[in-house]
């Protein structure tokens, strides 16, 4: 099992993913985003960071790194793919994910650990039971998820919302849960296969007690032995 | 070689003086080059021999500081200091002022300094791991304080959170006394293994000067001299365009190129482009390297048409970093830029002539000794008096002159107040805005006693068990009541905040920050000042290895508080044995180290309550604290300890409030001191720390503070929803979050 982490001019959380995929006993190496042989990664990691220095939407100029297309096209395949936070915005601006994110409802960059609620999905990253909550950190400046209403419908038809930011026992606030106001409280979205997904929290933060708790180890875990499954 | 075009004799020395010089700095110019001096090398003088650059008139009293220690690789004198921490690794730190520019422009300027100082981290051949910051502003009742500090925070997020170096932690006072002047002071750690410690000294005559990064305009041209060396006024607006602009994008890049350049052993020497921007940067280098640079102006990429030469060599544009390379390395070294998509261009030569000779093409405008303008600067030895004032604060005694709350219900109500206070409150809404935890090291979250880190290169190399604790301190009311007991205070109470983590202290960084030194009272402080942190400094056995002096610290000609900031770093062997403020269970039982004085003085209470700053600060035992320090940290190591929490500003009723926060428990105290209420709640006495023991362990603690001669008192009980001390105090846990929680919210939002 062996996870790319593709580091793009800007990001900064390709150093983490790679150290909680070795730390979880898996194997991860560097993807230098110029590269195009993604040949020999079992699964691939657009890391979190500030991509191109997000000057302009986050993740539009990324997604025209030449690795990009090959990300496609590993995709399209059935590859995993997650995005993590400015991967998120990354996969969305290659439209691999639908929707957009905004800047934060408060215009402020907000960093602190959230509560998510594991949701019925078609996600292979994540093996938590629906209602299970997780504590995550999130990260983020623009992090506030929208898309239309049949847009959203689909979503929510196919299972396709993975992770909502919801209240400590898993409830959802009637003004909603979102720190950043994203739409639904969605935090995390994948596509209707289910191998790519893309969410604002940072799950590779907290795979170790030392730094913050263990509730991120799953994410990388699940796919893992969904991989081991099916090969 | 042919002499530049000089200035004529008539108009040399008032130009001179327009940038800054006075006229016997001009006639030492005259005298060094034995000719009047053109345009450019004017400039150049000018800004080296700037207080900001030269330390003309501190570096005598900074010869004060113990430099020395077995693990001191490198000590002032370079970008950055650098101490072993063990196993061959070694950390890298320094912090630095950007207090003028963010006075003008609080978003740009924050954002620069802490650019600034990750540069001089790096510089060093250290990726960047943390960064902290130390912030002083008016009062936030004054919308425009609201949009200093608003502006401040955001731009240090802007830039560090772009960066991915975690900003760590810090701390923020809110005094009347920075209404005009706010302080942003920016420290930066950096890890590296010990052999890879690089230095700013160019060498190998005929090797290249390599320029890396962003183009080069009129941006930050005399940011040095025309802002961090002069008062400001009320043209202070004017000065907006001598603030820079960063782009951390481009620093990001630099870092990984940088890094990627020393590990392939690619270049002899790097420096970054700080203050009076290449002059300093390629002076400096060649200075220590005792040898010549020869540049071409023409070469320099430029932002900006029509730039002279004396602009591009003055230009503070920010992200830029000066490397030299041997003919043989270039080309390796120029695609490592180029694959971090860096511009980087040969812009001259090292030569054996000891001259810094900068050429505009074919002709040469500046030819001067290197090593004149890094070194020959004048050092004066200021004038100083002992300020009028001090005589009178320091006869008030607020104990016995003031009418003070007494009985539980005042003194509860004192208390919410005292959490309440923008000194004191919760720093939340700051540190939510800070990305503090990526590289995966940071232990103890912002909010602690100091911010802990491990030791690691996350995502590359090692992961140790070693980790470091720093921690920023300095309480500028204690320094204005007594510049040389305020100094040694803000030592020590780093020192405890870092041992209550579960630190050694190693060295220290500092940031000493005045107003205007040519005034004999200020300078007094000053001296001072220095004297008292060197004082502590040599009784801790703890080096100074790097700092900054940021003078002129004044509007409208009143000084600032004298602020000596202090940033330790300590040292755990095992990260697993630090320990954090929070009460971590009912049952444990909570002891007091020290004595609580009589000592409201200077003191948050003295200043909420009955809105005054006066008295004497509390008195300091360096061998106390020093004692108090290694009873903290030995004890923690032998793991009995469940939680430790300095008394500082607030005293032991505050602090006692902050382990209940953070713990989400209460407690139930009984002092039985027999001194007033208001003494034992909100004295500021210092050496005093609270610990939570298991009841257990109460006696093998007490033995071990017995062997420290450390005072040690049984004082309550972790349990319950309230604080409750004695008949002193009594408030829910509830009311201590609502005081405590929202008051930099409410009142960023302009809300009373």
């Amino acid at each position: 099992m062996r996870f790319g982490v593709v580091i793009f001019p800007g990001s900064n959380c390709e150093q983490d993913a790679v150290h909680a995929i070795r730390h979880l006993g898996m194997q991860a190496d560097y993807v230098w985003h110029g590269d195009t042989d993604l040949a020999g990664y079992d699964a691939l990691v657009l890391p979190g960071g500030f991509s191109y220095g997000d000057y302009i939407r986050c993740g539009a100029v990324a997604r025209f790194s030449p690795v990009m297309a090959e990300v496609v096209r590993f995709a399209e395949r059935g590859g995993p793919v997650v995005g993590i936070c400015n991967g998120f915005q990354i996969l969305a601006e290659a439209h691999l994910l639908p929707g957009a994110l905004l800047r934060n409802r408060g215009l402020k960059f907000i960093c602190t650990t959230v509560d998510l609620r594991a949701e019925e999905s078609a996600c292979q990253w994540l093996d938590r039971a629906p209602g299970t909550v997780l504590r995550v950190p999130i990260n983020h400046n623009e992090g506030n998820y929208i898309c239309d209403e049949q847009t959203l419908e689909r979503l929510q038809g196919n299972g396709q919302i993975v992770l909502r930011y919801c209240e400590p026992d898993g409830s959802r606030a009637a003004g909603g849960s979102a720190p950043n106001g994203a739409l639904d409280d969605i935090a995390g979205i994948c596509n209707e296969r289910g191998n790519v997904f893309g969410l604002m929290p940072h799950p590779e933060r907290v795979v170790d007690p030392l730094s913050g708790g263990t509730d991120g180890q799953h994410f990388f875990t699940a796919i893992a032995r969904r991989l081991a499954e099916v090969s | 070689m042919s002499t530049p075009e000089t200035l004529s004799p008539e108009i040399a020395p008032k130009l001179a003086v327009e940038l800054g010089l006075k006229l016997d700095e001009y006639e030492k110019v005259v005298e060094i080059l034995g000719r009047v001096p053109s345009v450019t090398e004017l400039y150049m003088y000018s800004l080296m021999w700037s207080e900001h650059c030269s330390y003309k008139h501190s570096r005598k009293a900074l010869r004060m500081f113990p430099t020395q220690g077995d693990h001191v690789l490198q000590g002032p004198g370079e970008n950055a200091g650098v101490i072993s921490v063990g196993d061959g690794w070694a950390v890298a730190f320094k912090m630095e002022s950007h207090n003028h520019p963010s006075a003008i422009e609080p978003y740009q300027g924050a954002a620069t300094g802490v650019g600034g100082i990750i540069r001089d981290i790096f510089t060093m051949g250290a990726r960047p791991i943390a960064s902290l910051d130390s912030l002083r502003f008016g009062t936030l009742d004054k919308p425009r304080q609201r949009y200093l500090f608003e502006g401040a925070v955001a731009g240090i997020g802007g830039y560090g959170n772009c960066l991915g170096v975690p900003t760590v932690g810090g701390e923020v006072y809110f005094e009347e006394a920075y209404e005009g002047n706010c302080l942003i002071n920016a420290m930066a750690i950096g890890l590296m293994r010990a052999e890879n410690l690089t230095r700013a000294v160019a060498a190998g005559v005929g090797n290249h000067v390599l320029l890396i990064g962003s183009t080069t305009g009129r941006d930050g041209i005399g940011g040095a001299s025309t802002l961090a060396s002069q008062e400001f006024d009320e043209k202070a607006e004017d000065k907006r365009p001598s603030v820079q602009v960063g782009d951390p994008f481009e620093e990001k890049l630099l870092i990984e190129a940088c890094l990627e350049l020393l590990d392939g052993k690619l270049l002899v020497a790097l420096g970054d482009l700080g203050a009076a921007g290449l002059t300093s940067s390629a002076s400096e280098m060649a200075s220590r390297g005792g040898v010549g640079l020869d540049i071409d102006v023409t070469t320099v990429p430029q932002r900006e048409d029509a730039m002279k030469p004396f602009e591009i060599m003055v230009s503070e544009s920010q992200e830029r970093m000066l490397a030299i390379v041997t003919p043989e390395n270039l080309e390796a070294a120029q695609a490592v830029c180029d694959k971090w998509g860096l511009r980087s261009t040969v812009i001259g030569e090292v030569t054996d002539t000891g001259r810094f000779v900068v050429r505009e093409g074919e002709t040469v405008v500046a030819d001067m000794p290197a090593a004149t303008l890094a070194h020959d600067a004048p050092i004066y030895d200021p004038a100083s008096e002992r300020p009028a004032y001090l005589a009178e604060v320091q006869a008030f005694d607020p104990v016995a002159s003031l009418e003070h709350p007494e009985g539980r219900e005042a003194l509860s109500a004192t208390l919410l107040r005292l959490l309440a206070s923008p000194n004191i409150c919760s720093r939340r809404w700051i540190w939510e805005q800070y990305d503090h935890q990526v590289m995966l090291n940071t232990v103890a979250l912002p909010g602690s006693d100091a911010a802990v880190l491990r030791i690691g290169d996350t995502g590359r190399g090692e992961m140790t068990t070693r980790g470091i604790a720093v921690s920023t301190d300095c309480n500028g009311r204690y320094c204005y009541l007594d510049p040389y007991a305020g100094a040694q205070i803000a030592f020590a109470e780093a020192a405890r905040n870092v041992a209550c983590s579960g630190g050694r202290p190693a060295a220290i960084t500092d940031c000493l920050n005045f107003g205007n030194p040519e005034k004999p009272d200020v300078f007094w402080t000053f001296h001072e000042s220095v004297r008292g942190l060197a004082d502590a400094c040599t009784a801790f056995g703890v080096p100074v290895i790097s700092g900054n002096v940021s003078f002129y610290n004044e509007s409208f000609g009143s000084p600032i508080y004298p602020t000596p900031t202090v940033g330790l770093v300590g040292l755990l062997d095992d990260i697993e044995d630090h320990c954090t403020l929070a009460f971590k269970a009912a049952g444990d039982v909570i002891l007091m180290l020290g004595r609580t004085r009589p000592e409201l003085g200077g003191s948050e209470y003295l200043k909420v309550v009955h809105g005054m700053v006066s008295g004497r600060p509390p008195k300091v035992d360096l061998v106390d604290e020093r004692l108090l320090g290694e009873l903290l940290v030995t004890s923690i190591r032998t793991g009995i300890v469940r939680s430790a929490h300095d008394c500082a500003e607030g005293g032991l009723a505050v602090a006692l409030a902050e382990c209940c926060v953070a713990g989400d428990v209460g407690a139930r105290i009984d002092l039985g001191d027999g001194l007033p209420g208001v003494v034992a709640l909100f004295s500021e006495s210092q050496g005093r720390a609270i610990v939570t023991v298991d009841e257990d362990h109460v006696g093998a603690f007490k033995t071990l503070a017995a062997a420290h001669g450390t005072a040690c008192t049984r004082i309550g009980t972790v349990g319950g929803d309230g604080l409750v001390i004695g008949d002193e105090a009594d408030v829910s846990l509830d009311d201590v979050r609502a005081a405590y929680a929202p008051t930099l919210e409410r009142l960023v939002h302009g809300e009373a």
